[in-house]
């Protein structure tokens, strides 16, 4: 038995990528970008997730949804125990340091909790649209009437719910299908975040904007995948300032710390002290720009004119 | 190997114990090498029977960009921090890098780092390749690499650890002078082939940054205090008989902003302490060869067909 012999042939081998999503750059060629202050962007992305008590596995199963036989009581209620206490603490430990987050909220978040909606506005910050709720999940097998209904419900449902029509755009779970991007862009979205294969925004060959949201350093990632302990987290994240703050210096250019938050994970009494402690050893350095990412992506936009854009 | 036997018959048992002391150079006690994969991951794949490339439908976005990190933003972190500290690297190299990004390729070279071949992709897997086939990949690797650098590659890290029984024996014939796939040793090891020679240099997969990260589910810290205690421990017994030290890396890994910092102070540990020779692959197993005995360097185990294994005390059938 042997391989079928087209195994061997390789027709995507060429310069550059083996697809045409965005083109390669090095991130420490590139023209240097300049924040308003400071040297590193510190964006606060706090994730907000309604799970239905009824799971969907098409196109697949959300993280962190449902995990026993119906009816899980206990993940069902642990999940919006984030929406019903953990945010609170999220938005106090914000105020707190004075900075503003970005949300990414389910619509069925947006509909359910007007409260939650109220007090992120009051806060000064920010609304990314994160799908319908956490049934919506998007990938190739999903056919393009289905993909393109979800997304455009989503964005018309946070607008009428909060009104304003987000900018971004955070699929769960990252995952998008090979028509997100173009999908996003005729729905009039900015940026999405769902590529974590860089450190700066840049911009898909369509013209949509990539603001990545790195998944290694998400509460989800270090604590609840690595099941590492929130003090560990802290230490991480401050780790990644340090070596990024020095980064900037030495390469002079400015950097980016995106901190992805979800409030069944770290939002809990005995993890959040690690979260307000982080924010209160941020907002002392001299080197950090707390921003939103609609804030940081018009930032480097202003500095990263689309081609052809200049003069027209 | 042997094809179907039970013990493959790899190579000849050594106990620890009993070995003549390896020298290192200036006396040097344990051989420190760099192992950087710089790797591509293709975003969608031909389909292997045997092993799926992702876990999602394509584009496995997170799977895909996360490895793409390392061409566009960590490869040059990683690489600062080694180069700051003295470390020379030895690359596994997904080949067809060479095509896609001539830059990274071309950066490795510039600091002096020697290549080995770690197949055309990262997703395109061994198992079940007939001899044409993977006589093609070899030949593809030797020439792809010579082309980009000017290298004759001496060594192989199969494509995603894939192999096939004749893996070794064609890595023999075609001239390599080591092996990274096989982890049963400290030191360099002889592995028995069909013809002509090929050297065991041990890699790891405990202290492989993927393991640490994704299998151990290390901190940044608690990574680079596993580096220094295995550098510790093989230092110490190195006095006795000069071992190998293998640090395996990723640079989507260990080039996440919040992993190089503790990850250089690793490297300045090793590098300050005086004992570790920092070298390339190629420079310890030519070292280790040329303490080997004469007669065992050159007589080679031929296959005879149809004879019964020979094998060491404990591992009869």
């Amino acid at each position: 038995m042997s391989l079928d012999p087209g195994y061997l042939d390789y027709p995507g081998r060429r310069e550059g990528y083996d697809h045409d999503l965005y083109r390669w750059s090095d991130l420490h060629q590139r023209t240097p970008v300049r924040w308003p202050q400071g040297s590193v962007a510190i964006w606060l992305c706090v994730s907000l997730e309604w799970f239905p008590i009824t799971p969907a596995d098409k196109p697949f199963r959300a993280p962190g949804h449902m995990a026993t036989p119906y009816p899980d009581l206990r993940h069902y209620t642990a999940r919006d125990y984030g929406n019903r206490v953990g945010v609170w603490r999220f938005l106090d430990a914000f105020e707190r340091v004075g900075v503003r987050a970005s949300f990414a909220v389910n619509a069925a978040v947006a509909e359910r909790y007007p409260e939650i909606i109220s007090a992120v506005a009051a806060g000064g910050h920010e609304i990314i649209a994160h799908s319908t709720d956490m049934n919506g999940t998007i990938d190739s097998t999903l056919a393009e009437p289905e993909e393109r209904a979800l997304i455009a419900g989503a964005l018309t449902r946070i607008e009428a719910a909060t009104g304003k029509r987000p900018q971004g755009w955070l699929s769960i779970a990252r995952s998008q299908s090979w028509r997100t991007p173009d999908i996003l862009r005729e729905q009039g979205v900015t940026y999405c975040c769902d590529w974590v294969n860089d450190e700066l925004p840049y911009r898909f060959s369509n013209g949509l904007i990539n603001l990545p949201l790195n998944h290694e350093l998400s509460d989800r990632q270090i604590i609840a995948t690595q099941q590492q302990s929130a003090e560990s987290w802290r230490q991480s994240l401050g780790d990644a300032f340090d070596w990024l703050a020095r980064e900037a210096q030495r390469e002079g250019g400015g950097r980016m710390l995106p901190i992805h938050l979800t409030p069944y994970i770290s939002a809990l009494p005995y993890r959040i002290a690690a979260v307000e402690g982080l924010l209160a050893d941020l907002a002392g350095r001299a080197e950090a720009w707390f921003a939103t990412g609609e804030e940081i992506v018009r930032c480097w936009a202003a500095q990263n004119p689309a081609e052809g854009a200049a003069g027209s | 190997m042997r094809e179907s036997s039970p013990d493959p018959l790899l190579y000849d048992y050594h106990p620890y114990h009993r070995r003549p002391p390896l020298v290192w150079p200036d006396g040097k006690a344990v051989a420190v090498w760099v192992a950087p994969n710089l790797e591509y991951y293709e975003i969608d794949p031909p389909p292997h029977p045997m092993r799926k490339a992702w876990t999602r439908p394509a584009p496995d976005v997170v799977g895909y960009a996360h490895r793409d990190h390392a061409n566009r933003v960590s490869h040059w972190r990683m690489a600062d921090v080694m180069t700051a500290h003295g470390f020379p690297g030895s690359v596994s190299l997904s080949v067809a890098l060479c095509q896609h990004h001539p830059q990274v390729v071309a950066d490795a070279q510039a600091r002096g780092w020697e290549f080995f071949s770690h197949g055309i992709y990262n997703t395109r897997y061994a198992y079940d390749m007939d001899e044409a086939q993977e006589r093609a990949i070899i030949e593809d690797s030797i020439r792809t690499v010579q082309d980009a650098t000017g290298q004759r590659i001496r060594g192989w890290l199969a494509p995603a650890l894939t192999h096939t029984p004749r893996t070794l024996d064609l890595l023999a014939e075609y001239g390599f002078d080591y092996t990274c796939d096989l982890y049963h040793d400290d030191q360099v090891q002889e592995v028995k082939v069909a013809r002509g020679r090929l050297a065991s240099i041990p890699y790891s997969l405990e202290v492989n940054d993927h393991y640490g990260f994704f299998v151990y589910n290390m901190s940044g810290r608690e990574y680079a205090d596993t580096l220094i205690r295995q550098f510790e421990r093989l230092a110490a017994e190195g006095q006795r008989s000069g071992t190998v030290m293998c640090i395996p890396l990723h640079a989507y890994l260990i080039g996440q902003p919040h992993r190089i910092g503790p990850f250089e102070e690793a490297l300045a540990h090793i590098a300050a302490d005086g004992r570790a020779w920092l070298a390339t692959a190629g420079e310890i197993v030519d070292c280790w060869r040329r303490q080997q005995e004469p007669s065992r360097e050159q007589v080679a185990p031929t296959k005879i067909e149809g004879a019964e294994p020979r094998l060491p005390g404990m591992l009869g059938r």
